[in-house]
């Protein structure tokens, strides 16, 4: 006979793992990396394996020989961070950035906290803006869409943002429109900007997958989004001179990446739902104050990283509603 | 059309009815049973009889000790062997009478036909004396001796029976059968138990995987104050509150029970029970036992005497099979493992689950991704990630303060976890700490 | 240049006084008066603040010597009398001295004596194993070997031997705290007086079952055959629940007791052998 084994309930699992959903959102990026590797050719392959396998490289490192763990670098964790990293940053710029960038990511942003899990910080957002504020020349210089082979040495320009927040020093709204790709580009992503955060079409294809597989809730995506609309709404009907009008606000810059990809990470986002809607606001608030009224052209980074610092705040405060109201007993 | 089912939380493990629509298969006794004294929630039974008796089917054994405590019967007839210490489904020792069987002789005012007794001949406050006579408890596997249920406190009025006929457990198909088969029985047993409340309306809640229940059961209660309700299947909801909730948008308070919301919630098998009881003079000695697993040659719904050893019944459901690992008594979110076969079915037992090598063992524990997996799937509104670090770090207090007792151990949170954790583990020792603090403060 | 410099400097000291004057006023605004003796107390204590002497703290320990008028139940069990005397010289008073004792685990159901007819497959810790079921050996009474007095030991003085899946405590590191008594959900281990050279004698077993189920779990149990009991020349053996119970204070360690136990449940340890093994394992190794 055999000797039993014995556990305590439940004796079922859903069969769910974390490098499971960590490869859910990798596949939900692909038509997004498909994109930009079209747009951005060679040097969106170069930034985007080199933050990869960096990231990875890192994770591994100091998992071996600084915390003396377990290392569990391909449980997808990092090369999701490697993608995101990759997604965020121009397509030409030097390699070398791209690791310190990883290093920045891994090593600041995720392991001093003591690793997965544990991260107050969205990992790849720590290492962009450690990136930004390092090398702003080089991460504002976007290389124009379409030179396949080209890597540090293609052309650059500025992105639809950029020449927004330059021209209305001195212009108005309507004279810039027509110095922005069309409506149609901006959807489906030819443009100028960071590698990944260009199409809104594959982003927007991605999220619909996540939301399938249930790897992440509506709650942070809408709420983000939402309120972009509204608020920039508001703006652009008290005077449309001044303000963008919100469809241009919602396709530019890192919105639909940081909204869809960047927000919705689990480790740096609230736990209920409520807290994810108060969180999504916060993020859309601020990343049209940035944008409009700040000294940067976009701001969807920043607003991130301020959000998910009151992450644990949030977490504190609203709780999910119980089922039943208190009764006082005797 | 859009069924109605409760509002927060659930999940939906695969259902595996593998011995759906089988009949009940009525067991013989087998040659010695153990029947164990506590079998019910409460105080154990005092015993009445001692080694060398003679004892009849349906004969007091032990007689309920306390208000909380129900009377326990002999399921067979025979010899007292020993009055004893005999290993429960948890492996500890528990008082037990043991009876050799010999021939098959009951109780003379036991109505053993099969006529159907439709009229209820007792009054309200004789049916709930009788229920309790008969020892009757929760089947549902809570084990709640009914009788107590029965009486409603003062300053609270009972509105509602709710018959719980969800079987929201994967695998598990008793309840299922006895819809199908004993119908006009059930139906019986739900007029019982309403007489025995008081109320004058009913409500059976049955998940929409079983149509052939719903359709089987609406039918009988045709031109009664009894409604068949069809439920969208979502595990926990034969949990009790939240099928008050589903059936009747109302939310038992935290801390409270059904009847502060002017509810009753019986298993179906309870209200058969209370048919035979109270209609058929006969005690609870038997109930349908589903033994069932992917590798069980013959998934069966048998019809078993209380006391007959599990082992009695695996062999005949075909033997265990050989890549058996694990052995659940009850279902697979909320049975128990059991790490033997000679142990006794007891009034609880609804049902015997074997699981093979590749599915018995837990995955490797990681730590967690605050998915909010945990948090979205819990049907009382709880954090269970917050509750196992509170656990873990023993601040039984904040626990208290998160009204952990609330946890109704549905085990949805550790069934959905991407990492592997075992929140349930640790919430259900957090619960018990915090029972310890919770009595202690009372007792001074 | 210079000027800059001697600006800094300026302000840096204009600022830094400032600061200096109102911190002084608040704290002497705020001073909570606090018995001076307390922090001489502590400082006498071994400062494990590992809570055996049942406050949450060296400090509070200190606080409560200071304050109360009886010694009585106060005790640090890590320093034990010589930390006590200390304190006492400190406040003026008479220490109430106590005999040092030592952790022992009162279970022996190795998997030899008692094998494993079960695989536990829960949460690592003894308490929801406990809370679980009787355990992977059977035994109801006896250790899950899950190692939540190891986890909570402050002194590392213990240890799971690999080999037995029993912990091992380190007569010498072990201090007496009893955080390891209040861990184990199953109340095995259990605080005795310390003996010269760390000898022991105990009843390895705490099972109140009677004796057949007991010994088919585990062949070492305690049967409640009371030999001991009747063998004891001091008294020191009291039989309840099925169970010999060894009162290490009444003990004289004559190891009577030891010889008539049918299942060697009392277990000598630290004492040279016995002649009559001594010459048993000659006779066997000559075989």
């Amino acid at each position: 006979m055999n000797k039993f084994i014995v556990s305590p309930s439940p004796h079922a699992y859903t069969g769910e793992s974390v490098p499971k959903l960590m490869y859910g959102v990798i596949i939900a990026l692909l038509p997004a990396l498909a994109v930009s590797v079209w747009f951005f050719g060679i040097g969106m392959i170069v930034v985007s394996s080199v933050s990869i396998a960096s990231c990875i490289l890192f994770e591994y490192l100091i998992q071996r020989y600084v915390m003396k763990v377990q290392p569990t670098h391909l449980d997808g964790s990092a090369l999701l961070t490697g993608l995101l990293l990759a997604f965020c940053l121009p397509a030409n710029i030097p390699f070398w950035m791209v690791m310190i960038g990883a290093l920045a990511a891994v090593g600041i942003g995720k392991m001093t906290f003591g690793g997965l899990g544990n991260n107050i910080f969205n990992p790849a957002l720590v290492g962009r803006v450690f990136l930004f504020i390092s090398f702003p020349v080089a991460m504002t210089a976007w290389p124009e869409v379409g030179q396949w082979m080209q890597y540090t040495d293609a052309v650059t320009g500025a992105t639809p943002l950029g020449l927004m927040k330059e021209g209305l020093a001195f212009k108005t709204v309507g004279e810039i429109m027509p110095e922005v790709p069309s409506f149609f580009h901006l959807l489906t992503g030819k443009m100028m900007g960071s590698a990944g955060e260009v199409s809104a079409l594959a982003l927007l294809l991605g999220m619909l997958y996540m939301m399938y597989r249930k790897i992440i809730s509506w709650h942070i995506p809408v709420s983000i989004l939402g309120t972009v609309l509204i608020f920039t709404g508001i703006l652009w009907l008290a005077n449309p001179d001044r303000f963008a009008d919100p469809l241009f606000h919602l396709l530019t810059g890192g919105l639909m990446l940081g909204a869809i990809f960047m927000a919705t990470d689990y480790v740096t986002s609230p736990m209920t739902g409520k807290g994810m809607i108060i969180y999504g606001v916060g993020i859309g608030v601020v990343t049209v104050l940035i944008r409009i009224f700040g000294a940067f052209p976009e701001g969807v980074q920043f607003a991130i990283l301020i959000f998910n610092g009151f992450t644990p705040l949030i977490n504190k405060f609203v709780k999910p509603t119980r089922f039943g109201k208190e009764v006082s007993r005797g | 059309m859009s069924l109605k089912t409760f509002s927060r939380g659930g999940v939906h493990p695969p259902e595996h009815k593998l011995s759906s629509g089988l009949t009940i298969e009525e067991l013989p006794p087998p040659d010695v049973v153990v029947i164990p004294v506590s079998q019910h929630l409460g105080a154990p039974a005092k015993v009445l009889v001692k080694r060398g008796d003679q004892v009849l089917i349906g004969q007091l054994i032990a007689q309920s000790d306390g208000f909380v405590s129900t009377n326990i019967h002999s399921s067979v007839s025979g010899k007292v062997l020993k009055v004893d210490q005999f290993m429960d489904s948890s492996g500890y020792r528990k008082l037990a009478v043991q009876i050799e069987v010999e021939g098959d002789r009951w109780m003379e005012d036991i109505d053993r036909t099969d006529d159907l007794v439709k009229n209820t001949v007792l009054q309200t406050a004789d049916i709930r004396k009788k229920i309790l006579e008969a020892g009757i408890v929760g089947l549902g596997g809570a084990t709640f001796p009914s009788h107590v249920k029965l009486m409603v406190p003062k300053g609270k009025t009972a509105e509602y029976l709710i018959i719980n006929g969800v079987e929201c457990e994967p695998y598990l198909t008793a309840d299922h059968a006895l819809m199908m088969e004993r119908t006009d029985e059930v139906f019986a047993g739900i007029l019982v138990l309403m007489k025995g409340l008081g109320v004058d309306k009913a409500i059976v809640g049955i998940e929409n995987n079983k149509p052939d229940a719903i359709a089987k059961m609406k039918q009988v209660v045709q031109g009664s104050n009894v409604l068949v309700q069809g439920l969208k299947v979502k595990y926990p909801q034969g949990g009790e509150k939240q099928l008050v909730q589903a059936l009747l948008k109302r939310e038992v308070p935290s801390g409270g029970l059904p009847i502060d919301v002017g509810v009753v919630v019986f298993n179906v098998g309870t209200a058969f029970a209370a048919y035979e009881a109270v209609n058929k003079n006969r005690p609870l000695i038997d109930r349908v036992v589903t033994v069932t697993g992917k590798s069980v040659e013959k998934p069966s719904n048998f019809l078993v005497r209380i006391g007959t050893p599990v082992s009695y019944l695996v062999e005949k459901a075909g033997g265990v099979p050989g890549n058996t690992a694990k052995v659940i008594n009850g279902g697979p979110m909320m049975g128990k493992a059991i790490s033997t076969l000679d142990i006794p079915v007891v009034k609880g037992s609804s049902g015997i689950l074997l699981i093979g090598e590749n599915e018995a063992r837990r995955k490797e524990t990681q730590t967690c991704i605050r998915c909010t997996k945990c948090v979205t799937v819990c049907p009382m509104g709880m954090e269970p990630y917050l509750l196992m670090t509170l656990s873990e770090k023993s601040l039984f207090e904040r626990m208290e303060s998160e009204k952990v007792m609330d946890c109704i151990e549905c085990g949805s949170c550790s069934y959905t976890c991407p990492s592997s954790r075992p929140l349930l583990d640790y919430i259900r020792l957090g619960k018990s700490e915090v029972g310890k603090i919770i009595r202690a403060r009372k007792a001074v | 240049m210079s000027q800059i410099i001697i600006y800094t400097i300026i302000t840096l000291v204009a600022i830094g006084s400032a600061a200096a004057i109102i911190l002084y006023f608040v704290a002497q605004k705020f001073k909570v008066y606090e018995d001076p003796r307390i922090d001489e107390v502590e400082e006498s204590l071994p400062a494990a603040n590992c809570g055996g002497c049942g406050f949450p703290g060296c400090r509070n320990f200190a606080e409560t010597l200071v304050k109360s008028d009886s010694w009585e139940d106060l005790f640090c069990p890590v320093g034990g009398n010589e930390t006590m005397a200390r304190a006492a010289s400190i406040l003026g008073r008479e220490a109430i001295e106590q005999a040092p004792r030592v952790a022992v685990v009162r279970c022996n159901g190795t998997p030899e004596f008692r094998p494993r007819v079960n695989q536990y497959d829960g949460s690592p810790t003894c308490a929801i194993a406990h809370s679980l079921y009787a355990g992977e050996g059977g035994c109801p009474h006896g250790c899950l070997g899950l190692a939540d007095c190891v986890v909570v030991c402050a002194f590392d003085a213990i240890h799971m031997d690999p080999k037995t899946d029993l912990p091992v405590v380190v007569d010498d590191k072990c201090t007496a705290c009893g955080a390891c008594v209040e861990a184990c959900p199953r109340d095995i281990i259990e605080l005795r007086k310390k003996n010269k050279k760390d000898r022991k004698i105990f009843v390895s077993c705490i099972n109140e079952e009677k004796g057949a189920p007991a010994k088919k779990n585990c062949s070492v149990a305690c049967i409640g055959c009371s030999k001991c009991f009747n063998v004891c020349p001091y008294e020191a053996i009291t039989m309840e629940n099925n169970k010999a119970f060894i009162d290490s204070d009444k003990c004289k360690l004559c190891r009577k007791c030891v010889v008539v136990c049918p299942t060697n449940a009392i277990l000598e340890i630290n004492f040279p052998l016995r002649k009559e093994k001594i010459e048993t394992a000659e006779a066997e190794a000559s075989e």
